[in-house]
């Protein structure tokens, strides 16, 4: 073919449907990019910020017989719109000592459930980035796996293993050693938080470890680093984008946690989820409950906070 | 990298005095599988003191994994590797005289660039004083003195890769590798940075083994090239050796461009060669002996720039060595033009002259019909 036909003239602009409506839209000034952002937004209006501002309205109330079972927030009396907000469920939270002991503790056993998870899930983590391809997807999805099944079974199965009379404590007869209590016990609760949350904590330390260049590792190395001090100076600081968001995803919702200590630990077992539940439930409490909830939600707020500007230093260094 | 001719050559080249010259590296039958593939098959390789030697080859070729079993992050299937003398087929990576500069450069990104240069320092616990000294040093030998506590990542291509130089160089290595060294540097950044780093090397009498794939590189870094092919070593010795002088198909193809063509030997004689070859349209009268047998089917092969061009026909002694052709292409490349020539058998050959006239009005031009001759000791013979 010889080089005289050249097209010059453009297709003809197909008319499509939407820009008819894009442009209608553009008159009333709203935009392709703001319907977009709006859904999320809405999303998170509806089902997050209006609930919790619900909550926060009733922590504000004091409880009463009838239903709702809380007082209203106005009033109307001789014309006149009265407010009224009761502060005494959050004098109370700092006052009654079973509150502070009850986040205290929530936030010890978060805390030390989560170094115990960090400690079981690096080298997990460290092992499948290390594994060859082939494994890798295999040993993920071994990871993900108990997600298939409920959560509350998952733990239920746990006591099946702790109780007196459990597969562990069977398995020791065998030695003849005396079976332990497990059951009931803050152990318990630490063994089930381990093991509910070790895939939140896996999953994000993976996915920095196996970007992490393997030649980084030989350089050091090759500057005369043995294999543990590669591992302290070179990968550690460079897995720690990964430490702090599994650290977080495991931390946060440890804190509120109220499946897990009702059904492993006892009686002496203090978690704040359970206060809450029982002040919801069981002394129909709603303005209480509500205050313990936000209460909840400042504590576990205040160390995202801290968490995410500590990542994000590290992410700029 | 030409060495000065005021030197003795013999100071300077101990790999031609192999009698009196004990090797610095010695590979021996160095083997490495990888599963099935066979990556390095059998080297044997000697490498001398101060020698700046570039392992060249194309991707696959074994070199980079070569290097990787000199650094120690390979374990050959067999053979051993002595360096200094001393067995280090088994010693880690940590243990050995050897530094490495990567080819990604493998800069630690939480580091500063005086951190990264005092990272294998601190690995020999050195008092902090002398760590401080040595940095500082390694920072002006590679010209970053400003740039001590900058990131790498705040770094340029260049800049980053000086730091890696540095890097390896602090823990004054007897032996330095390099994988592809300037492989992420353009061009003209790879040409200032090609010398520095051949000063350096002088400087400081380290001996160098330099991994690439480009062959320019090669020709102006090394003292001595061992050109790698499906891993073996296809050939080794100097840059002039492995141009001028390539001992099979593969090394004449690899190095430069050259224009291959067959024949078969009519004339065996100790002081010539005549080689019929149909392909050139033409005899090929060789200058001097080839280690060949009457009617053997071998190889010749001739740079460009080795051949002349003209119109007239030149009347060549031995009724040798000139064919003709139709000029089908040129490139004009500023100091040289390529002239393609499409010969009578339908071969095509490459031909360069030096444009030594400005804008020659009398220049060779397409279509026309040449006459291609060369010297009796321009090509090379080759067997295999």
């Amino acid at each position: 073919m010889t080089a005289t036909h050249t097209p010059t003239i453009p297709p003809p602009r197909r008319l499509k449907p939407w820009n008819a409506v894009e442009r209608g839209l553009a008159k009333v000034g709203i935009s392709g990019r703001m319907l977009v952002l709006a859904a999320p937004v809405l999303w998170l209006l509806v089902f997050f910020l209006i609930p919790l501002a619900v909550v926060f309205g009733i922590s504000l109330a004091t409880k009463q017989f009838g239903r709702p079972p809380y007082s209203p927030l106005l009033t109307t009396e001789e014309g006149t719109v009265q407010l009224t907000l009761h502060l005494n469920n959050y004098i109370r939270l700092f006052t009654d000592n079973l509150y502070i002991a009850a986040y205290l503790s929530s936030i010890r056993i978060a805390f030390i459930s989560t170094v115990i998870t960090l400690f079981v899930g690096y080298p997990m983590a460290y092992a499948i980035a290390r594994a060859p391809d082939r494994w890798r997807n295999i040993l993920l999805m071994l990871v993900i796996l108990p997600f298939f099944t409920s959560f509350l079974l998952r733990v239920y199965a746990l006591t099946g293993f702790m109780r007196g009379n459990g597969v562990i404590n069977q398995f020791l007869g065998l030695f003849g050693i005396e079976p332990l209590v497990m059951m009931q016990t803050d152990f318990a609760v630490y063994v089930g938080i381990v093991y509910t949350y070790l895939p939140f904590m896996i999953l994000p330390l993976y996915t920095t470890l196996v970007k992490l260049d393997v030649s980084l590792f030989e350089a050091s190395a090759d500057l005369g680093a043995r294999p543990l001090r590669t591992f302290l100076s070179v990968t550690l600081p460079l897995s720690l984008p990964g430490i702090i968001a599994g650290s977080m995803l495991v931390f946060i919702p440890a804190i509120g946690e109220y499946v897990i200590p009702s059904l492993l630990g006892g009686p002496e077992t203090l978690m704040i989820g359970r206060v809450l539940w029982d002040e919801f439930f069981t002394a129909a409490n709603w303005p209480r409950a509500a205050a313990v909830a936000v209460a909840m939600l400042l504590a576990v707020v205040v160390p995202i906070m801290l968490l995410q500007r500590a990542q994000s230093a590290v992410v700029e260094r | 990298m030409a060495k000065k001719s005021t030197q003795l050559a013999i100071d300077t080249r101990p790999w031609r005095d192999t009698s009196n010259n004990k090797p610095f590296v010695r590979i021996k039958n160095v083997t490495k599988k990888f599963g099935d593939v066979l990556a390095v098959h059998d080297v044997s390789l000697d490498i001398y003191k101060s020698e700046l030697f570039c392992l060249l080859g194309g991707s696959g070729s074994g070199k980079s994994t070569l290097l990787r079993m000199l650094a120690g992050f390979e374990q050959p299937t067999s053979g051993t590797i002595e360096i200094d003398g001393q067995d280090m087929t088994e010693v880690p990576p940590y243990n050995r005289p050897v530094n490495m500069m990567f080819q990604s450069y493998a800069l630690f990104p939480h580091m500063s660039v005086e951190q990264n240069i005092a990272y294998g320092l601190k690995r020999d616990n050195l008092p902090k004083g002398e760590i401080t000294d040595r940095v500082a040093e390694l920072l002006s030998l590679v010209k970053l003195q400003d740039y001590g506590r900058r990131k790498p990542h705040q770094l340029s291509g260049g800049q980053r890769q000086r730091v890696a130089l540095a890097r390896a160089l602090a823990k004054r290595p007897k032996l330095l590798l390099l994988d592809e060294p300037l492989g992420a540097l353009d061009k003209k950044l790879r040409e200032e940075t090609q010398f520095e780093l051949v000063k350096i090397q002088e400087s400081l009498g380290v001996t160098f083994i330099v991994v690439t794939h480009d062959q320019e590189e090669a020709m102006t870094l090394a003292t001595r090239i061992g050109v790698m092919n499906l891993g073996e070593i296809a050939m080794v010795g100097e840059p002039t050796d492995i141009y001028e002088f390539p001992n099979s198909r593969f090394v004449a193809g690899f190095i430069g461009s050259a224009n291959m063509v067959e024949g078969v030997v009519t004339e065996d004689e100790p002081g010539h060669v005549r080689i019929r070859s149909n392909e050139l349209g033409c005899d090929i009268y060789v200058g001097h002996g080839v280690d060949c047998a009457p009617e053997q089917l071998l190889w010749w092969a001739i740079r460009p720039e080795k051949m002349s061009l003209s119109r007239e026909k030149p009347v060549p002694p031995h009724d040798a060595n000139v064919t003709s052709g139709i000029v089908e292409e040129i490139a004009y490349l500023g100091d040289i033009s390529l002239y393609q020539v499409a010969l009578e058998s339908g071969k095509r050959i490459r031909v360069s002259q030096t444009n030594s006239v400005r804008g020659n009005p009398d220049a060779i031009t397409w279509d026309e019909k040449v006459y291609i001759t060369w010297s009796d000791s321009s090509g090379s013979v080759l067997t295999v």
